[in-house]
């Protein structure tokens, strides 16, 4: 009988995961709490640095699902180990049982109305890196309305000690810059602000985007953060900020502003460790039980980590992850039958 | 402006203000800038809410302006805060209320860093102990006096006289509201509303009937700022920033300002006749200003009290056009008459900006 292995998580990571657990013999059995699998990836339009559509990749992933049981809309209710099983009880009232427990609970974006001086939830042209992605996939938001002058703010709410988050969301760079090129694509003659404190492009050919950025969109880039964002009696946003390059500040009317709210740890990851006692970092994220060597393995026999969960990642990087978790539980049947 | 998003803001800041007994501190520049403010106060808590309020003439400064002006260092201002404390407990009182906004926020940084630091608390126990002989008990409870009146906010609306209502045509008048940047810009959470989005005022704004406006430099200081305006060569800097808050509020036409903090409403009135005088420019309808008032002397005019007698005659800029607007009686013989009846100097009218 070929041994179950559960994947909490039914994001990029999780769905490679499963499909590469599934090679190797095993049956992978997927559990999403969302209606449908794809995670963050099946809201994003497109990715960077080529601008590949997001749909196209989880296409991809879910074309070879063949021997791979999933459930969706479903939360973990109890997990407990008798020996050396994970019985794991499910909403849906099903109980499984594994071996091996993959956890690819990637993470959520920050909530940016938390950073109430930016007026998120509050003035009316104010939207995050996922309205966009969504406002790019369908082209519907109320609140973008032909804007003439925009901006989009790095960091919000990730190397914000304020905000409780000291990591860096590493993507979000990379993220606005793209999200920048291609609201300048849909409305060329909009002149685009980046707000930002570093620049880290860290990927290849992320350097070169950040490149034609400048030279053929004319992004203007100012390194410095918003202080804060209001509303006049036209309906525009007047936003703060200040320019550290020039030492001086600066105030401007726009009409959309677009909040990178940065990655944190999950929910469902918090819940996770909290029943199985799994460490987590001072950032909320899953600790592996060695951070250069065994990336995927946790502290605790049978549980393994792919993607997000243990810090932010790019889609390359956690597909990767999966593929690497997918041969430590491999690895990891292997010695037991040893 | 999404009026739910703000809602969602006010309801994660409330606090809980204790119904009664209340030890109460007076301001050291209220009294001077507009000086029936407290006195309306304690006559609102004590004769229109029935409330315990006491106070003791042995109080003394908080030392904010000292130590904001950078004459006496942190250990000084929390002895004699430590002080204050002390007669609050020789009065049987837990809870604290202080007029000032500047005392609130040091009153707050104090009781915050001895809550981190007790070792800090331990020493200034010492200290005023070996100056006057005095203990003290940490209030229980910490309140700006805006805080009471918004608690009972309602109540005063039940009792209330008038609206802040255009007599002539129904409407809400449109109100600014500005708060005192000490009340929660350091710690929003002891803020009713928070730091950014303050309902404190907001709230008794729309329990009285009128509507608050909210414009780009809202959260921007009134003027004062301590050294803008302490420090002589600075004071440019203060009439800068209340020229950027009138240029800005401006396209909303405002009826009336309201303010919680001492110095706020002094330099946004003050200020207006300066900048009249310097640029011949006024905001408010017909060559008037926008009158500015402390939220005592709002609550003091729905109540119905005599506009001279809340010391209305005191300000700037006029307040009869607000005053007809709303349809409050008042006598204008009377407005500078003293208590005793008798004619007190009339000022001299500014060159641009109209008074009555």
């Amino acid at each position: 009988m070929k041994e179950n292995v559960v994947i909490i998580g039914g994001g990029p990571s999780g769905i490679e995961a499963a499909r590469r657990i599934r090679n190797f013999g095993y049956t992978p059995i997927l559990i999403e709490k969302e209606l449908r699998l794809g995670g963050h990836l099946a809201q994003w339009d497109r990715l960077f640095p080529e601008g590949v559509y997001a749909k196209e990749v989880l296409q991809t992933l879910l074309s070879d699902m063949d021997g791979i049981k999933w459930f969706t809309d479903v939360q973990i209710l109890t997990i407990n180990r008798l020996k050396d099983t994970y019985v794991i009880k499910l909403t849906n009232g099903i109980s499984v049982q594994s071996k091996a427990v993959l956890i690819t609970t990637g993470f959520q974006l920050f909530q940016a109305e938390k950073k109430e001086e930016y007026g998120y939830g509050i003035y009316n042209h104010v939207i995050t890196n996922a309205d966009l992605e969504r406002y790019f996939q369908n082209r519907k938001d109320s609140r973008i309305d032909d804007p003439k002058v925009i901006g989009f703010v790095h960091c919000v709410g990730s190397r914000d000690e304020k905000a409780g988050n000291r990591q860096c969301s590493k993507v979000c760079c990379a993220t606005a810059v793209k999200q920048a090129c291609e609201i300048k694509q849909l409305y060329p003659d909009a002149t685009v602000y980046c707000f930002y404190m570093d620049l880290r492009m860290f990927g290849r050919r992320y350097e070169d985007m950040y490149l034609e950025a400048q030279q053929k969109y004319g992004i203007r880039f100012i390194r410095g953060r918003v202080s804060e964002v209001s509303e006049n009696h036209e309906g525009r946003l007047v936003v703060k900020a200040e320019d550290t390059l020039f030492g001086r500040p600066l105030r401007l009317s726009m009409d959309l502003l677009v909040l990178m709210s940065g990655i944190v740890s999950s929910h469902q990851s918090q819940e996770l460790a909290k029943m199985i006692k799994l460490p987590v970092g001072e950032d909320g994220f899953f600790l592996p039980q060695n951070t250069i060597l065994e990336p995927c393995k946790s502290q605790k026999q049978g549980i393994f980590f792919a993607g997000a969960c243990t810090g932010p990642k790019t889609i390359p990087e956690s597909l990767s992850e999966a593929r690497a978790a997918a041969v430590a539980i491999n690895d990891y049947f292997n010695t037991m039958t040893e | 402006m999404i009026f739910q998003g703000k809602q969602k803001i006010w309801s994660d800041y409330q606090k809980d203000i204790p119904d009664d007994h209340y030890f109460y501190v007076r301001s050291c520049i209220r009294q001077n800038f507009f000086p029936a403010s407290e006195q309306t106060f304690l006559d609102i808590v004590h004769n229109r809410l029935g409330k315990d309020f006491y106070e003791t003439p042995h109080h003394t400064t908080c030392g904010g302006i000292a130590y904001h002006g950078e004459a006496i260092p942190q250990e000084t201002v929390m002895t004699i805060i430590a002080r204050q404390f002390a007669l609050m407990t020789e009065s049987g009182y837990e809870n604290y209320v202080c007029s000032c906004i500047t005392s609130f926020g040091l009153y707050t940084e104090t009781m915050d860093d001895w809550r981190n630091f007790p070792e800090l608390e331990a020493k200034i126990r010492e200290d005023l102990w070996k100056a006057c002989r005095r203990e003290f008990k940490v209030p229980k409870y910490l309140a700006h006096a805006s805080d009471v009146i918004y608690k009972f906010r309602n109540e005063i609306a039940e009792r209330a006289k008038f609206r802040l209502v255009n007599k002539e045509t129904g409407e809400p008048l449109r109100v600014v509201e500005h708060i005192g940047c000490h009340y929660s810009k350091m710690f929003p959470s002891k803020g009713i509303g928070g730091a950014e989005y303050p309902y404190v005022l907001a709230g008794m704004i729309e329990s009285w009937g009128g509507e608050v406006i909210d414009y780009p430099e809202r959260r921007h200081c009134c003027g004062f700022g301590f050294r803008q305006y302490l420090v002589k060569a600075n004071r440019g800097y203060s009439i800068s920033n209340t020229y950027k808050k009138f240029e800005s509020m401006e396209p909303y036409k405002p009826d009336m300002i309201i303010t919680n903090c001492p110095g706020c409403p002094f330099f946004m009135d003050r200020w207006q006749y300066v900048i009249a005088e310097q640029t011949g420019k006024t905001y408010g309808e017909n060559g008037y200003g926008i009158p500015v008032f402390t939220y005592e002397e709002v609550a003091g005019l729905v109540l119905g009290y005599n506009p001279w007698d809340l010391g209305l005659q005191i300000h700037q800029v006029a307040v009869e056009p607000l005053l007809d607007k709303i349809g409050i009686p008042y006598d204008k013989a009377d407005k500078y008459k003293g208590k005793n009846g008798k004619l007190l100097r009339v000022p001299e009218y500014p060159m641009n900006i109209k008074c009555c």
